[in-house]
């Protein structure tokens, strides 16, 4: 019967992309051979045509189609896929001529398009899933009146709420939230221009400003520049997460995404006309029963987070009720009834409703899906990084004011402990700790988020009707129950969680199954032979605190004490110090600006001396503290025939010495007058951004390419230089460069000093720690 | 009338063995039925080194005119000296070269002569601070030579300061320092600290370049060598006496002067060090508490300074000059006279504890490369007829072998150790795979001619110098080092010398026979 009913339609589908979506588009094509799909996607940079090949055809799911199919599937695909460039966020939906074309010849319309993150922008959520209906369905008037608009919400628009939520339209259903949808857009408009203009106060502008720096230190005015504006747009759209959750609760929502599709609703049947309406609530949409293939997800969804946050025993306890019921779906059966709904037509009586849930019908509960999951993962335990089994955690069920209230208490606490150890002059292992505190941060901070996000859900005590839904699968013939059923009674929970939900969550999240330490390379080895791969092309080397332990103070002093005797080095030494506070506080300020200070102090210096003393600087001096496997590293990157370049903000005449390591060296130069030293730059020393440009021009004149290339330096006031090349490595990285690390990815170093170099330097090692510590000498 | 080198056999009555045990020294019981082999007794000095330099000058030996008449206006002269390597532990000054350096120059500003250059030996050696020439040859000859740049470091890799002079018969380039060579007259000053040194190997060596010192610093020679401290049974001095008679054969004119020093290297205030422990007086005993205590409690870095400061009050007991060869028989048999010790039989297990300093760590660290190369390469090689442990024996030594280096004087050590011997310890592997790298690597040859780092290649000869070792040896076992050095270096870890007795009973039997050599002050074993 569906077939037949279907033959020779024209289907609209929106929302292709989704996950829903994408399962549509399969059981069209595969199941109802007679139909003709257009799906309506926003043209992107690329076009729809490209969009739909890219995001939906070469999706796992079409796998099995493409199996049967054979050569057979790309003219299949041609003859019945139609992409229509088009946006559901705009009024008349951007359609262009052949779109309007296609939708004038329109059958069905399924409009599945959703912004269905529980925690989208508020103004999002308003646009996509309050608007997007109506803005169907005006559409439709327009160009295909008669045609069957069926649109997928949500079972949890009835609210939160105890007892049965029928399946009938809202204005229908009692104690169902209902406010004016229209006075609700203009809110949410208004809401998103009010953060903005509050994001842009001087105050707000300036302590994002702060938190960029207490981020990056003194990465640069750009990056800084970037990093304040991309915290601006999370401010502001974090203030849009929050308005809408604020907003929905108070109306008796758990969140934005059920209120906005609830006024959707309500919007859509009040400018229907005479469109006829059929709408289908899914509850939680998870992986597939059956088809395309058991365990088929797109996408990290829902539940799959905390799931994977239990197994490794991140999530030790998460809100919910025993006996209260989690209701969620598998994919194949929504897709399903929709078709089913689509194939019978509308209800001659008016806007019908059906809800796709399991939860009267056939109810998991949440103690029986904890069990299920504990079941599984002590069966199959994910294994952490030492190739041990991590033990699943026994879940007490607590409230879930009490689960907050112990994570929040974590959370301050990590990031106290963070903000203390990223105000210390830590390098290497050390900030290493550091920045796996701020990731043991970022962990707690997402639990809570799940908490409070996805623990209304195991909460709700609304108990879906489904009779509409089984009166559609019953009518069916029995061959349409085979292939197209929709009643929730097929699914053995037991066997779908241990069989096929949890296998395909752990498939997709990618966890370490299976017992042992990694075997073949490390991570540390991988990162090492990805850098030291002959298609490399160059490596870029910061000097100080990545090639040697030394600062331009360190080695400034060095030179101006060695003439000295005991009781004078003994002043010099003492004079220093006194200085180095301010000094410290202006190279924290700008790096350039200190050193242009600081150089000064080169005024008058004989050039013919500076010049032949710099050679005992390194033999006596900066030779001990270098980091010999650095040396070694560059010493490499020039034996696979990789180009190496320096770039350092320290003088070109006292980097000399160790110019034959480089093809290149990028230097401070200062002016002579006379033979003498004037104290004066002739041009910006290297730092910040200029390091960046510096590679940058150097690629650019040499023909290299900036993927290929590897940057090494020790300092978030290096970032540019780091992001600018393909492959960054954080060497003894101080805490904020190694928390950057850590989050990208980026390979690290550790570098040290030979444990049998003598001490050497006119300045006490106390004294060079502070120097060389607290600030990282970005030359 | 000093007293010959002694063979102790422990018995129970015995006490304690001192042994060194690189910055520190500890006290071990050897087994009974051990023995122990003292050094002579330091030689008398002479009573007027310069005096008798000034006879060595005008009664040259062999084939030589005495210095004076070398000399005449308007000749180069050059005067060559051994480096840093020589002797151990420095002297107290004035050291030989200076007493030396200060009398020739003396002569050739009688004779007119301007054209005089000081050059510093150093072979693939560092180059010495201006501290360390100033201690070799005396704040006089330092003032008067080095400002003007007329007291030069020899330099291995300076294209343009090298001369081609021949080929052996056996095909061996010579090439040596071009301003030495074209000299009308090279005065070469040693110090003959153990039989290895002077002869002809000053010149051919000391002089000369990588492409020159790869035919005899090599595994085949250092195999073939046996040992290297007995020139006639030496290949690596029968190359060096090749080289020396084509220099001679090209017209070089070489006034060798050879000095000697007796073993007296320790300060009074650590005169236990070079006495027999069954002697030690109670004051000899407290120094050595003390000593221990007070070396315990300091860092090892200042440790290291105080030990690296600490100079010998050798003296001079010989001088000879004139022709090569004779002035190098009649030197060579006074090192005997102060270092032979007669021994009978060779023994199963060699124990010896080896000390913080070696010919490449002079106020420097002692690597592990180096800990190899003194305990295989110098002493295993101290002998005369046969080794001292037999073929298939065990060596054990004594060093806490961290994993140290020094980055400005051996930085091409820790490349060689963390790269190198990462993949082998087969001496002949190495040569084969490694050695060009490392000896053409243009960052040490950087180093080594601006800094103060030893040759790219030097390293290589380190392992070299053990090469004959490693053949000989059933097992190596090094007590109370850093295992994982120890490993690298091929080698057993051994907590106590008792386990370091057991783990040798596997490779030798039980009940072995054991040596100790009691070394330094330093002797050469001559086992019959």
């Amino acid at each position: 019967m569906i077939r037949e009913a279907l033959d020779g339609k024209r289907i609209v589908l929106s929302g292709a992309t989704g996950f829903l979506g994408t399962a549509l588009v399969e059981r069209l094509l595969r199941q109802v051979p007679g139909c003709t799909i257009g799906v309506l996607v926003r043209p992107g940079r690329r076009g729809a045509a490209d969009r739909v090949r890219r995001e939906v055809l070469k999706n796992e799911a079409f796998d099995r189609l493409r199996g049967e199919l054979g050569d057979a599937f790309a003219d299949t695909v041609a003859g019945r896929l139609v992409a229509i460039a088009g946006d559901v966020g705009v009024d008349g939906l951007g359609l262009d001529e052949d779109g309007q074309r296609f939708l004038a010849g329109a059958d069905v319309f399924i409009h599945s398009a959703a912004a269905v993150s529980f925690d989208s922008p508020l103004d999002q959520a308003v646009e996509i899933n309050l608007l997007g209906p109506v803005r169907v369905v005006e559409a439709m008037k327009e160009h295909c009146p008669a045609a069957h608009l069926v649109a997928v919400s949500t079972s949890y628009v009835a609210g939160t709420r105890r007892g049965k939520a029928l399946e009938t339209t809202l204005d229908a259903t009692p104690y169902a939230p209902d406010v004016d949808w229209r006075a609700e857009v203009a809110a949410a408009r208004r809401t998103r221009a009010d953060l903005d203009s509050a994001s842009r106060s001087p105050q707000m502008l300036a302590e994002l400003h702060k938190r960029a720096r207490q981020e990056l230190g003194g990465a640069g005015v750009p990056l800084l520049a970037e990093r304040t504006e991309r915290l601006r747009l999370e401010w502001v759209k974090d203030g849009l997460v929050d308005a809408g959750v604020a907003r929905a609760s108070s109306l008796g929502w758990p969140d934005a995404y059920p209120y906005t599709k609830a006024l959707g609703e309500r919007a859509l049947l009040q400018h229907r006309g005479d469109v006829p309406v059929s709408i289908v609530r899914p509850s939680i949409i998870e992986s597939a029963l059956a088809d395309p293939r058991p365990g088929w997800i797109r996408g990290f969804r829902m539940a799959d987070p905390i799931i994977i946050s239990y197994a490794r025993g991140l999530l030790k306890e998460f809100p919910g009720i025993p006996e209260g019921i989690v209701d969620v779906i598998p994919v194949d059966l929504v897709v399903a009834a929709i078709i089913d709904v689509a194939a019978t037509g509308p209800d001659p009586a008016g806007p019908s409703v059906y809800q796709v849930a399991s939860g009267s019908r056939n109810p998991l509960r949440y103690g029986q899906l904890v069990d299920h999951v504990r079941t599984f993962f002590t069966a199959n335990p994910i294994h952490d990084a030492e190739g041990q089994p991590i033990e699943v955690p026994e879940w007490s069920f607590p409230g879930r004011g009490r689960v907050q209230a112990q994570l929040k208490r974590a959370e301050k606490l990590l990031t106290a402990g963070e903000r203390a150890l990223q105000a210390l002059p830590l390098r290497g292992s050390q900030a290493e700790y550091a920045a796996r505190l701020e990731e043991r941060r970022d962990q707690v901070e997402r639990a809570l988020e799940y908490v409070e996000l996805y623990g209304h859900y195991t909460e709700t005590e609304a108990i879906f009707q489904v009779d509409r839904l089984l009166a559609l699968h019953r009518s069916l013939p029995e061959e349409d129950q085979r292939d197209f059923g929709c009643d929730p009674a097929v699914v053995d929970w037991a066997s779908y969680i241990g069989d096929t939900y949890l296998p395909a969550v752990v498939d997709h999240s990618r966890v370490k199954m299976t017992p042992g330490k990694k075997t073949g390379l490390s991570r540390a080895d991988r990162g090492r032979k990805a850098i030291l791969s002959p298609d490399r092309h160059l490596a870029a080397f910061d000097l100080e605190n990545t090639l040697i332990a030394s600062n331009v103070v360190d080695s400034f002093s060095w030179l101006a004490t060695r003439r000295l005797d005991g009781r004078d080095r003994v002043r010099f030494v003492a004079k220093t110090l006194r200085e180095a506070p301010g000094l410290l506080a202006l190279d924290r300020k700008d790096r350039g600006d200190f050193l242009r200070h600081f150089y000064r102090r080169y005024g008058g210096a004989p050039v013919a001396a500076v010049e032949a003393d710099v050679w005992d600087l390194w033999a006596e001096h900066l030779m001990n503290n270098a980091f010999p496997a650095g040396l070694r590293r560059v010493r490499r990157h020039r034996e696979l025939g990789h180009r190496t370049i320096l770039i350092t903000g320290a003088l070109d005449m006292l980097v000399e010495p160790v110019k034959p390591l480089f093809d290149e060296v990028v230097a401070a130069h200062m002016r002579q007058d006379g033979g003498r030293y004037t104290g004066e730059l002739v041009e910006a020393p290297s730092t910040g951004e200029a390091r960046a440009l510096a590679i940058r021009e150097y690629c650019a004149a040499e023909g290299l390419e900036l993927d290929q290339c590897v940057a090494y330096a020790d300092s978030a006031s290096d970032l540019p230089m780091l992001e600018v090349v393909g492959h960054p490595v954080a060497v003894n990285a101080e805490a904020k460069l190694a928390a950057i690390a850590r989050k990208r990815g980026w390979h690290t170093e550790g570098w040290k000093r030979d444990p049998g170099a003598p001490r050497t330097g006119p300045i006490s090692r106390r004294a060079s720690f502070l120097l060389a510590g607290q600030r990282k000498a970005g030359v | 009338m000093p007293r010959p080198g002694y063979v102790l056999d422990v018995d129970r009555s015995t006490p304690p063995t001192l042994f060194w045990h690189g910055e520190t020294f500890r006290l071990e019981k050897l087994p009974v039925g051990s023995r122990v082999l003292y050094a002579p007794e330091p030689v008398e000095p002479l009573t007027d080194p310069d005096a008798a330099v000034a006879h060595a000058l005008d009664h040259p030996d062999g084939d030589s005119p005495p210095l004076d008449d070398l000399l005449f206006p308007g000749m180069r002269l050059t005067i060559c000296f051994d480096d840093i390597s020589l002797p151990l532990p420095p002297m107290q000054r004035p050291d030989n070269r200076q007493r030396v350096i200060e009398a020739v120059l003396d002569k050739a500003a009688a004779a007119g002569v301007d054209d005089v250059v000081l050059i510093a030996a150093l072979a693939l050696h560092r180059r010495m601070t201006e501290d360390e020439l100033r201690h070799a040859l005396g704040n006089r000859v330092y003032d008067a030579f080095a400002p003007t740049g007329r007291l030069q470091q020899h330099d291995a890799e300076d294209p343009a300061a090298l001369l081609h002079i021949g080929h052996t018969d056996r095909g061996e380039d010579v090439e040596i320092n071009r301003r030495a060579a074209e000299s009308d007259l090279i005065v070469y000053v040693n110090i003959n600290l153990v039989a290895m040194d002077g002869g002809w190997k000053s010149t051919a060596t000391g002089l000369a370049s990588y492409k020159s010192l790869r035919h005899h610093h090599n595994v085949a020679t250092m195999q073939k060598s046996r040992s290297f401290m007995d020139r006639h049974r030496s290949e690596l001095h029968s190359s060096n006496w090749r080289m020396g008679k084509v220099l001679r054969d090209a017209g070089l004119k070489i006034f060798q002067i050879e000095t000697t020093l007796n073993n007296d290297a320790f300060p009074a205030a650590a005169a236990f060090l070079q006495k027999r422990e069954w002697e030690w007086t109670a004051r000899d005993r407290v120094s050595f508490l003390a000593a221990q205590k007070g070396l315990d409690a300091l860092s090892p870095r200042r440790r290291r300074q105080l030990l690296h400061s600490t100079n010998a009050p050798h003296a001079m007991t010989g001088v000879h000059a004139g022709e090569v060869g004779a002035v190098h028989e009649l030197v060579t048999a006074k090192v005997h006279e102060q270092q032979l010790v007669p021994v009978s039989g060779q023994t199963d297990v060699l124990t010896m504890g080896l000390p913080y300093i070696c010919p490449y760590n002079v106020n420097s660290v002692m690597n592990p490369i180096l800990v190899m190369c003194l305990g295989l390469g110098y002493f295993f090689n101290l002998y005369r007829g046969r080794p001292l442990v037999r073929e298939g024996g065990v060596l054990i030594m004594s060093h806490p072998t961290p994993w140290e280096f020094h980055p400005v004087h051996h930085p091409s050590y820790i490349d060689f150790f963390e790269e190198c011997l990462a993949e082998t310890t087969d001496p002949v592997v190495l040569e084969r795979d490694f050695e060009k790298r490392f000896a053409e690597d243009e960052w040490y040859r950087h180093l080594y001619r601006t800094s103060h780092a030893y040759h790219g290649v030097h390293p290589f000869y380190m392992w070299y110098w053990g090469a004959h070792a490693l053949q000989h040896l059933g097992k190596v076992v090094i007590v109370g080092g850093d295992p994982k050095a120890v490993r690298r270096l091929g080698f057993s870890p051994a907590s106590t010398l008792r386990d370091a007795l057991e783990m040798s009973e596997d490779v030798v039997g039980r009940s072995p026979s054991i040596t100790h050599i009691h070394n330094p002050p330093i002797f050469l074993a001559d086992v019959s």
